[in-house]
């Protein structure tokens, strides 16, 4: 049980290269992506062991189970029969160290191993290392090669903290440290505004979510309390008091419906889905790793994790008012409105993050409608293709188009000058569309026939729909980026032919007045002449289709963890304990026909636009309305403009005038009337009470003595006689007063 | 007794009648004459108390050498002779005021304390009795008295003398 | 005789020449009045003393002796008053004594 007790080190070795990148990364060799690679490798190397060591755990525990033996291991018992004949109680593997404690509050850190946890490390750790290789040429003399290297690895190492996590507590600090990470990696050439624009656009989003976060974790602390008299963050504690019955419904539901926010957040679910797209600003293997395959499934992964809390909370295991729940819902919209938007994109990339944010929505919708093995399952499937088909465009735009990621206008007839990138991105592309064998359909299937077979028929109807609409724009992208003519490379030609770097130098700069819209993302290379190939299109370098290949055999296979008759995928993966009695649907051989089909006709209904130009070709040149859909499409459903321009912008304008204005109107001039009262008091003090009051006083004692003297001086009239008399009269009032008072 | 009295009833009067003259005549001549009466009656008083050498003292001293110094020095000043200067300065009402005052004072205090003290004058006093007391037991008042006659002696030649 | 009539005598004698004193511009007159106040001082003396008239009371003389010592100091200060008086003149050629106010403040 080496691997499983010391799961604690897969997120731990990822940290230490962070440091050491940090600080020795620009002394190196390689400038640091030798210890990133070599650390991340470590990882998976780990993550392997402890994926299958829990298999071999699972399947100890269900043979010993079915055995009927009860000897003495780990966490055995007779546990509840799930629909699949027996399966034992295995319990995951925790260990923590409690770092906090006070009047009974216990904070701890630590690991908890199950199913879940490790699939999601092999994916997170497996995509890491490939993106780690692949950088290696791809941002090869970039300004901040080191730099990129370690929040690389500070990002593995903290969506790994945040997969093993055993209490809600870490889960949050994992969270919030990816966010983190993600603002770093998209804004890492942040010398370009758009790009800082976009990173602060997406923390910001995501921000908003983590509100629901941070309400949903402390909110399960009280559900643990109600439950158990006692709160903890465990979440093992957690999930069984969301099932336990001393915990009102209510409390459970407004839970669930936080944690829905911060999964909202994250995982770009309508309506705080805008960031995505423009999170493509980062660089291209950072959008593979963060906005494909890992940090945006981390509100899919905590969907999974506290699961119990959802399907109580949103009852989601008896759908009622025609099988709706909040969860469903929102996985519904966004599949659908994530695709309509796929179809207007120029940007290959934001093509991707389009359908990035359909697929999420099929996961939350798959969550939703009760199918859990389903919805981690995709998630599973969809990172190797999602990342695969991102490299593959970065592959594009290293070797293929200048760096540029404009389709209609840089890209075009690519397949012969590429045919690896153009293999790779073909099977990324089927397995997205979910054709039969490859690994999508599996994925995809599964989350169907769970939603017709728990009652949520509708949404059997969203995810048909959001197929088609998968497979026709994907099909439009790799018409417009493989297949017609090269449209980008024919007026540089003559330009290649000066083979000095002062040309090349006007080369970046020539592409980047070329993108005139919004894809500003050039990065600013230093020195490109060691490239050693020619300047036309062409074939990347094997560091960069190497792990283009790896991922594209994953995308072909790993859907067959769980095709009927294997099933694995379910069997090693769900969680036995603290669980809810998902009712997983047999697979429907009409459903999974019917669904290969429709992916098919939207294959087919690209190809016949594209390739044979059937159809009503320039529609919206001609009819208004046509525009008009494309217009809204094009403005993302008017929604930035909603958060930008009127809920941000009233905010800035409106309530922020209002604000200064009472700022400066009101507290400073308390401030200002306070200090012309001061002013004014102190004139006052100093006119009446100093000058008049007490000067007047002094002045007039003054006066008064000198007055009383002018008026004494009268006595002295220097005449003799005058004296005389005062004496005379004064011997007289003495002789007077002696007589009296004798 | 009444002899006594009348005689002193008419020496009292006529030393009132000059002091009013001396305090209210326009001549200073006159003035000094005046003084002269009022002097001598007062002379006369000391003998009628019995007082004998005092009041031959007096007479020699005061009207013998005061008032010649009081003439000469009127010559010397050239007071004016003849009237023409007005009775007395502006002080007149609030001085007589006072005097009155001091009078009704001293009179009323007199009277209170001394009503009806007789004096009974047995003998005249002898002047080897003064003579006795003034050489033994009052030596050094008149020790003192001869040095300040000389001091007011040189003051007044160190004073006057024209330099 | 009464005591009081001597008394009221030297009194009155004693006013006048203080009505003399604060009223006479003339300083020579001034000076007279003060003579006459001091003549009235030496008659109540002299009647104090004679009060004491028995052979052995030792307060026989005193009365003489005191107005002895008063009319020798009499003496002196006329001497001296009236050789101020000359000098006063001879400044200020005015024996007026409302023109001696030099030391008017």
């Amino acid at each position: 049980m080496f691997f499983l007790d010391h799961a604690w080190l897969v997120p731990l070795i990822p940290a230490v290269s962070f440091v050491i990148i940090l600080f020795f990364g620009k002394r190196m060799p390689r400038g640091g992506a030798e210890v990133g690679i070599a650390a991340v490798g470590a990882s998976f190397v780990l993550a392997c062991g402890t994926l299958v060591q829990w298999i071999n755990r699972v399947r100890d525990a269900d043979n010993a189970h079915g055995l009927g033996a009860a000897i003495g291991a780990i966490g055995r018992s007779v546990g509840r029969l799930g629909a699949e004949g027996s399966a034992a109680q295995v319990l995951p593997v925790v260990h923590h160290v409690t770092w906090f404690e006070n009047a009974g509050v216990k904070l701890t850190v630590g690991v908890q191993i199950d199913g879940l946890a490790a699939i999601v490390m092999f994916v997170v750790t497996l995509v890491s290392l490939l993106v780690h290789v692949y950088s290696l040429e791809y941002m090869r003399g970039d300004r901040r090669f080191t730099h990129f290297y370690a929040a690389l690895s500070l990002f593995t190492a903290s969506m790994l903290l945040l997969v093993v996590a055993d209490n809600t507590l870490q889960m949050l600090v994992g969270w919030e440290l990816v966010g983190l990470c993600s603002f770093m990696l998209i804004g890492h050439w942040w010398e370009e505004k758009p790009n800082s624009d976009a990173a602060l656009k997406a923390f910001l989003t995501t921000r908003t979510g983590d509100i629901g976060l941070l309400v949903g974790v402390v909110m399960s602390y009280w559900l643990v309390e109600r439950a158990t008299g006692h709160g903890s963050f465990n979440i093992l504690a957690v999930n069984q008091a969301a099932a336990s019955s001393s915990v009102g419904h209510t409390l459970v539901m407004w839970t669930a419906l936080a944690f829905l926010l911060a999964i909202i957040g994250k995982s770009g679910q309508f309506p705080l889905h805008t960031w995505l797209p423009d999170a493509m600003a980062g660089p291209t293997p950072v959008s593979a790793l963060i906005h494909a395959a890992t940090m945006v499934v981390a509100g899919v992964y905590l969907g999974a994790r506290l699961y119990p809390i959802f399907w109580h909370g949103l009852s989601i295991g008896t759908p009622g008012h025609g099988g709706l729940n909040a969860m469903a819902v929102i996985g519904g919209i966004t599949v659908i409105i994530g695709a309509a938007l796929a179809f207007v994109q120029d940007d290959i990339k934001k093509v991707l993050a389009y359908s990035t944010i359909s697929q999420l929505g099929y996961m939350v919708m798959a969550l939703g409608v009760g199918a859990w093995t389903a919805a981690v399952f995709h998630l599973f499937t969809h990172a190797f293709f999602k990342a695969d088909l991102f490299l593959g465009a970065g592959s594009v735009s290293h070797s293929g188009s200048h760096h540029s990621f404009d389709m209609k206008k840089d890209m075009g007839g690519l397949k012969k000058y590429m045919p690896q990138t153009f293999w790779t991105f073909a099977i990324g592309t089927l397995a997205l569309a979910g054709i039969f064998p490859l690994a999508g359909f599996w994925s995809k299937d599964e989350i169907l026939v769970n939603a017709g077979h728990n009652g949520y028929q509708a949404f059997v109807i969203v995810g048909l729909v959001g197929a088609f609409m998968t497979a026709a724009y994907m099909t439009r992208c790799v018409y417009l980026t493989f297949f017609g003519e090269y449209r980008g490379g024919a007026e540089h030609s003559e330009e290649h032919e000066l083979a000095d770097d002062d040309a090349h130098m006007a080369l970046v700069g020539h592409d980047a007045g070329h993108d005139a819209d919004h894809d500003k993302h050039i990065p600013g290379f230093g020195a490109h002449a060691d490239d050693g190939h020619g300047h036309g299109p062409h074939e990347s370098n094997r560091l960069l289709t190497g792990p283009l290949w790896v991922l594209s055999f994953f995308a072909v296979f790993a859907g067959l963890l769980n095709a009927p008759g294997i099933l694995k995928f379910e069997k090693w993966f769900q969680p036995r304990v603290a669980f809810v009695d998902v009712n997983p649907a047999k697979f429907s051989v009409i459903l999974a026909i019917v669904s290969v089909v429709i992916a098919l006709l939207g294959i087919g209904a690209s190809y016949a636009y594209y390739w044979l130009g059937a159809g009503p070709q320039r529609l919206t040149e001609r009819n208004a309305m046509a525009r008009a859909g494309k217009h809204l499409l094009v403005m993302k459903y008017y929604l930035d403009v909603l958060y930008t321009d009127i809920i941000v912008g009233s905010l800035k304008g409106a309530i922020a005038n209002g604000v200064y204005w009472v700022n400066q109107n009101v507290i400073d001039n308390v401030l200002n009337y306070a200090g012309k009262g001061a002013i004014g008091l102190g004139k006052f003090t100093y006119e009446y009470i100093d000058q008049r009051g007490v000067d007047g006083v002094v002045n007039g004692l003054a006066n008064v003595t000198g007055e009383a003297g002018g008026e004494l001086r009268k006595v002295q009239t220097g005449r003799l006689q005058f004296y005389a008399l005062i004496l005379v009269l004064a011997v007289g009032l003495f002789a007077l007063a002696l007589w009296i008072f004798t | 007794m009444v002899a006594e009295n009348v005689f002193f009833g008419i020496i009292a009067a006529a030393m009132a009648i000059s002091a009013l003259g001396v305090v209210s005549t326009k001549n200073v001549v006159h003035a000094a004459l005046y003084l002269v009466i009022v002097l001598a009656g007062g002379a006369a008083q000391f003998l009628l108390l019995g007082q004998e050498f005092v009041a031959w003292v007096q007479v020699l001293v005061y009207i013998g050498a005061v008032i010649v110094l009081f003439l000469f020095g009127i010559m010397l000043t050239r007071a004016p002779m003849h009237p023409g200067e007005t009775l007395g300065n502006d002080l007149r009402w609030p001085a007589a005021a006072a005097a009155l005052f001091l009078a009704a004072i001293l009179g009323s205090l007199f009277v209170k304390t001394w009503h009806g003290q007789k004096l009974h004058l047995e003998s005249p006093v002898r002047t080897s009795e003064i003579t006795n007391a003034v050489f033994r037991v009052y030596i050094i008042p008149f020790e003192i008295v001869g040095v300040l006659l000389l001091g007011a002696l040189i003051g007044a030649v160190v004073l006057a003398r024209r330099d | 005789m009464l005591l009081n009539q001597f008394l009221l005598l030297s009194a009155f004698l004693f006013c006048t020449g203080i009505y003399g004193v604060l009223t006479r511009k003339h300083t020579v007159l001034v000076l007279m009045s003060i003579e006459l106040m001091l003549a009235a001082v030496n008659i109540n003396l002299v009647a104090f003393g004679a009060l004491h008239n028995s052979p052995t009371d030792p307060g026989r003389v005193i009365g003489q002796v005191f107005a002895l010592f008063v009319l020798t100091i009499a003496a002196a200060e006329v001497g001296v008053g009236l050789a101020i008086v000359l000098l006063i003149y001879r400044n200020s050629h005015s024996a007026d004594l409302d023109d001696a106010h030099a030391l008017k403040g």
